[in-house]
Parts: C-alpha cells; structure tokens; sequence
C-alpha cells in the first residue's frame, strides 16, 4: 500500500524546517518527504490525498495517559483510549502505570502490549512504575520491565516522598539509561488542598495546594540528579517557581527535562469557577499569570513536552462536591485544540509547538516517530490549524466524557491522522 | 610419619586486623607457610603439637558456621586449647559493652583471640584492650584478611601465581569485607582486580581507587583469569539496593552464559555460603571451573599458618 499526500504546508519539527510539498509512505514508513514530492511524481498505484491549505506533521506523542487496562475498563479501555487519541490526532500515547494491579512486573507489560496490538488503532507503549506498588519504598525490576517494553519508570499522579529510595532508583537506573518520570506534589504540603493555594480558593472557602507543594519535590530531586548523574523528567509542572528550579538546572547542564499538562497551558484557576469538578486536577489549574510563566518557558525551550494528562473519570467520581471529587480530565482529543489556541494567539510558533508534542517526547523515549524523514514511521496528522468547532462532551470517543474544554470555542484540529501508513481518521 | 616442614614466618605483628598495611613479603610468607599445612591437613594424622599449652577464643558476635569451624579446626590441629564462644550465650546478650566483654576474656590469659562483629572498626578496638593476638575474621563491611588470604592461596596453587591475572570481583561489592580484603591483597601481589556490580553496590568514592568498574557484566567478564562472586545479602535483594533476586540473576549472577565471556580456563570462587540462583547458577557452582570446595580446605590451612604466626611467637616469660 502505497500513500501519497500532496500540496500540503510540510512542518518537520524535529529540524524546524517548513516547506510545501508532500509525503510519500510505502511499507508503513516515510518513503519520500519534501518539496520535490508533487504531482507526476507520484509512485503508481498511489492513493493520493490532496492536502492543500493543511498542514501536514508528524503524529503528536503524548506521554502521560492513563488507559483504563487492566482494573478501570469502566472509565477507558486501550481501545476507546486510542480511538480518542486518533480523533485528536495522538498516533503514540504511553500509558499510565497506576491501573489495577500496578504494572510493576513485566507479565503485565506484555498484557498492555497484546491488548494493545488487538485492540488500539494508534501506537501504545507502556510506562512502568518506579516503586513496587507505587508504596514508594521499593523500586521495580528496571531491567526485565524495559526489556518487556516499558519505556519509562514513574509513580504515576503519585511522588516518591522517601528521598533515598529516590536517589537508589537513579542510581540504579543509570545502568539501564532508563528515564525516571516524576509527578511533583508533596501530599502533607498539599494537606487537605483541592485546588490552587490563593484569594480565589479561600473565597470560594476551598483549602489550597500551594506552589512550594511542586517546588519543593522538584528541587530535591534535581538536587539528587546532580548527586547521582540520573536521568530524570519532571512529569508536569505548573508554576513559575518550578520554571526557575529547570532553567538553573538545564544551565548547569543536568540531563533534566520537563513537562506540562495541556491544561495548565489553556486554562486557569478562574475555570473552576462555580465548583466546576472537571477543572479539578494535579497539578491543580494556577493563577493566570503562572499560565503566562509557563507559555513563554514553553516557548523558550525551558519546558520540553506537552502532555494530555488524560485522566478518564466517570460520573460517579466527579459528580461530588468540589472536594471530594477525584482528580482528572480526558484530554487525549483536545490537546491539539488546545494548544492551537496559543498558535492563533502569536504566542508560540507552531514549529515549536507541534515539536513539544511530537520530536520532543520522541527524544525523551527513543522513538523513530515525531519527525518528517525519510525511514520515520508514517505516523503523520493532517491539520486544518483554522477550522472552528464547538467541543461538544457528548461526541467524546473515550468512555469518559470529564473535559474541561465541554461547549469550548475550538480553532484548528486534525483533520487526517495515519498510524503506520494507514488512514484511521479522515 | 614426617612431612615437610615450613620455613620460618616473616610475620613479626601482634594482630591480625587487616590486609591493609601488610607488606607482600608478609603475605607471601602466611601463604608458603599455609602450603604446608595444606599437606598436613590431607594426612591421616593432622595434629602438630606447635601451639601445645596455648588458648584460642573464637568470639563470634555474628553467627558463622565455615569461618568458625575452620578457626576451631585450624587451632586444634595445632595443638591448642579452642573455645568457642558465640553471642547466643554470652553476656553480650545481657547487655556487656564490647570493651568488658575484652577485659573479662583478656582475665583468663588467653594467647590469642578470633573475634567476628558485625561493626566495622570492632575488632581493632576490642584488640587494643587485650594483652594477646587478636586475628578479625570479619568486621562489619570493613576487612576479612584470613578469607584474602585463603583466595590468594587458592588462586596461586591453580594459576601458579597471581601476578598479572585478570582478576572480576562481582556483585554486593558495597557490603563486602571479603571485597576490600581481597582487593588490597590481589592489588599488593600484581593481580588486575576489577569491580562488577550495580551501581546501587559499588562503595561510593570506589572510583578513586583507580580499578576499572562495570556495571555490565559481561564486559566486565572480558579476559577474566579469575571470577570472584559475592554473597548477597537477603535483606538487599527486595527493593532497596535492587529491585529482585530474580532481575539480580538475570544481569548479576554468573551462568554458564557470561562465564563463556571469560577465558576459557578462567577460574570460579565464592567466599559462600552461596545462594544458588542468585549470584551464582548451580551448574556454575558446581561446575569444572569452580575453585569454591577447593576454597573451604584452603581456610584451614591458612588459619593454621596465621595462628601459628601470632600465637607461636608468645614465649613463656
């Protein structure tokens, strides 16, 4: 099978580079890319698709997302999880190791891994936990887990709070080059807190999760990367503190990186407003001008990935009130929307941009997907960066309907998304 | 029946506390000496009468079974009075310090004194509050000279000398007396000595020592003449230091797989006891290449030769 997209704005964001021209795909890999890929350039027996006034990019990587399989089948499944990744033009999503039971042994790698191949229409990698059970005392079996398929350690939304465990697992890890991923909240700072520490949360007579709550876990461990030589990935941060903490960090050249959750990109504290519960998450949704802080980092190269944070929630969990309801928004379908919204508003180029969701969390993993070249995966999006549409919960493709973006104005979004060489959306 | 005795010992020190600040001739001279016990020991009638009218202590704080026998053996075929005397029923137990314990026993006129403690440092101390030879058979992860020396002698008798010999110590390196005795020991007699082992059990600051360290085994293994595997420590094997013993064996223990790496006629040892599927696979342990039997006799036979040294040169005043 034999594909062939032309006449499209090529946007690699791998080398920066945006060209017109096309993409020729043969085998499941990128067979042909670049200006030169035209009309009557075409192999024979090519379907071709014609692309113009679109943009055509590698396929996002989203790197945090949690997929239901195994134990939560009620909120997500790998199916329903991939085919809402496929509507948001996600072609490789790693998902969460915090399911039931944890994946922290490699029989259930492969489990996600069968299932996946049988049942998901995107790629799936498994992430594996950093502690046996996510207890955070004991780390898990690196070795056999990465030779079964895990391409990253992480407790999940959970902080590994006992400081020598830590130190031992990058230590350890080190021997495997295995990445460790961490979530930053201290959960005795964070105490009773629901939402982001400040005026808004003590009018609406919320306790608050302030922001020395992530600073703190963050600088101890850069503190322990710089001891150790580890690799490490901070999983999301959400405030201007933790900014500071990475750019001293990368400056002296620790081999850190970091991430941010496409809802702290987007939206604010004030979308909680009336107790809204799908705005409830963690980190929790800052002040806006910790948004600020974190789209010029974000611009700047100091915040590395976009991720979707998908947290598939059912009803039941989030119809509470504010407090006791559980954490968590699907995002694997809006993450793209979402972010074009920081294109349209000229805050951040979409080479850039399309690199935090795409090359970049390549990198951080080792894949061969996330750029436009010759042998790459024909993983590939077909974006329409303009089409308006109002996000409507109900035509959701994940089984939960928990987005914070419900009856949103949304400009742009993937119109054609290939995994492998094959056609899934459009 | 007569055997060949031994020249005299070079060894004029008090203790036995460590291998560090022995000098080779030292060294060299407790092996030749231990040469010749290993005769002894394969004849029908082992007793010598060297050490007739001396007392040996054997002052276990921490449970042994092949150190203390072979202390107790060694002694007795000298012709000593052994004692043994372990922590289970002594007064330790009752609340005694280290340093009372050492006067109490140094009462009785003992002539040397085989102390194992699990505190490094312990056994340096209890010797500057007795008036005898004190030999450590092991303090904490610090020193464990008598089981250097049996693997220099087991090594020198199938290799016919140590100088030059690519020489892998492997695994729990970080909690090893038997490491950092050996390392000096094989270091000071020529061997190439290099660590393997997770980083999580390489001794920070080892690096300084300027020996080559691997945390992949198999290049570590590369040229080996001589496979030296430790025990690890159940207690280290869930989750701490590393995440299992089935993921330790896997890139840790030594299968016929890596020792195919090392040259074909290199050599295995375990200080033991073994646990089999851990550091070590059972086909290994038990195989054409394993000195480790071969090591349990050697014990003896160097225990006999150190406390001949220490003991013997106390004269009647």
């Amino acid at each position: 099978m034999t594909l062939a997209l032309l006449n499209a704005r090529l946007i690699d964001p791998a080398s920066g580079s945006e060209s017109h021209g096309g993409v020729i795909i043969r085998d499941g890999l990128i067979d042909a890319v670049g200006s030169s890929v035209r009309q009557g350039q075409v192999p024979e027996g090519a379907e071709v698709h014609d692309c113009a006034g679109l943009v055509l990019a590698p396929g996002l990587i989203d790197l945090c997302a949690f997929a239901g399989e195994p134990g939560a089948e009620h909120r997500e499944t790998l199916r329903t999880a991939s085919e809402a990744a496929a509507a948001g033009g996600v072609t490789t999503l790693v998902c969460r190791p915090d399911t039931s039971p944890v994946v922290d042994d490699p029989a259930i790698i492969d489990f996600i891994k069968r299932r996946a191949r049988d049942k998901a229409v995107v790629n799936v990698l498994p992430s594996a936990a950093l502690s046996k059970g996510l207890h955070g005392a004991e780390m898990t079996e690196f070795g056999l887990l990465m030779e079964a398929g895990a391409v990253f350690f992480t407790d999940g939304p959970r902080s590994v709070m006992n400081a020598q465990v830590m130190r031992r697992a990058l230590i350890y890890a080190r021997d495997f080059g295995a990445l460790i991923v961490h979530h930053l909240e201290d959960p005795t700072l964070r105490g009773e807190g629901v939402m982001n520490e400040g005026e808004f949360a003590s009018r609406l007579g919320l306790h608050g999760i302030p922001h020395v709550a992530e600073t703190i876990v963050l600088e101890r461990d850069l503190a322990l990367v710089a001891a150790t030589g580890g690799r490490y990935h901070a999983s999301m941060i959400s405030c201007s503190g933790s900014i500071e903490l990475m750019r001293r960090a990368k400056a002296a050249g620790l081999n850190v990186t970091c991430g941010v959750s496409i809802n702290n990109l987007a939206l604010n504290e004030n979308d909680v407003g009336a107790y809204r519960t799908f705005c409830k998450l963690s980190p929790p949704l800052r002040h806006e001008n910790e948004r600020l802080a974190l789209v010029d980092a974000l611009a700047d190269g100091t915040i590395d990935i976009i991720v979707s944070d998908h947290d598939p929630q059912d009803v039941e969990t989030k119809r509470q009130p504010f407090g006791e309801a559980a954490n968590g928004a699907v995002g694997l379908e809006t993450m793209l929307s979402a972010a074009l919204r920081l294109h349209h508003s000229g805050d951040i180029a979409l080479p850039r941009l399309l690199a935090a969701m795409s090359s970049a969390p390549a990198d951080l993993i080792g894949s061969k997907a996330g750029r436009l070249s010759v042998g790459a995966p024909a993983d590939l999006i077909v974006i329409d960066p303009d089409a308006p549409y109002v996000l409507d919960k109900a035509k959701l493709k994940s089984r939960s309907k928990n987005s914070p973006f419900d009856e949103a104005r949304m400009e742009g979004k993937a119109v054609k998304v290939i995994v492998g060489g094959r056609v899934v959306v459009g | 029946m007569t055997y060949p005795g031994h020249p005299p010992v070079a060894f004029a020190r008090r203790h036995l506390l460590g291998i560090q600040g022995l000098n080779r001739l030292e060294i060299t001279s407790l092996l030749d000496a231990a040469e010749s016990y290993v005769e002894l020991s394969r004849q029908v009638d082992k007793k010598r009468s060297t050490l007739r009218g001396r007392t040996q202590i054997n002052l276990f704080f921490e449970a042994s079974t092949r150190t203390q026998a072979s202390f107790e053996l060694a002694g007795k075929r000298l012709g000593a009075d052994v004692m043994n005397m372990s922590v289970g029923n002594s007064s330790v137990k009752k609340g005694e310090t280290l340093i009372d314990t050492a006067a109490t026993l140094n009462a009785m006129h003992p002539d040397v004194i085989v102390v194992r403690h699990h505190a490094a440092g312990a056994v340096e101390l209890l010797s500057r509050k007795v008036d005898c030879a004190v030999v450590n058979a092991g303090d904490g992860a610090h020193e464990h000279p008598t089981q250097a020396l049996l693997d220099a002698l087991t090594i020198r008798r199938n290799k016919g000398g140590i100088e030059g010999l690519v020489v892998a110590i492997c695994g729990d390196i970080l909690h090893s007396r038997v490491a950092r005795s050996n390392i000096i020991l094989l270091s000071a007699l020529g061997a190439h000595v290099r660590l393997i082992g997770p980083s999580t059990l390489i001794p920070p600051g080892f690096e300084g020592l300027g020996l080559p360290i691997f945390t992949d085994m198999k290049k570590g293994l590369e040229g080996a003449d001589i496979i030296m595997m430790l025990r690890l420590q159940r207690e280290r094997m869930s989750g701490s230091f590393i995440p299992s013993a089935k993921e330790y064996f896997r890139y840790f223990g030594l299968d016929q797989d890596k020792l195919a790496v090392a040259k074909p006629d290199a050599l295995v040892m375990h200080p033991g006891p073994m646990n089999r599927g851990v550091e070590i696979a059972t086909d290994v342990a038990d195989g054409a290449q394993s000195l480790i039997k071969e090591q349990v006799e050697m014990g003896v036979a160097v225990r006999m030769a150190v406390l001949e040294a220490l003991a013997g040169q106390r004269l009647n005043a």
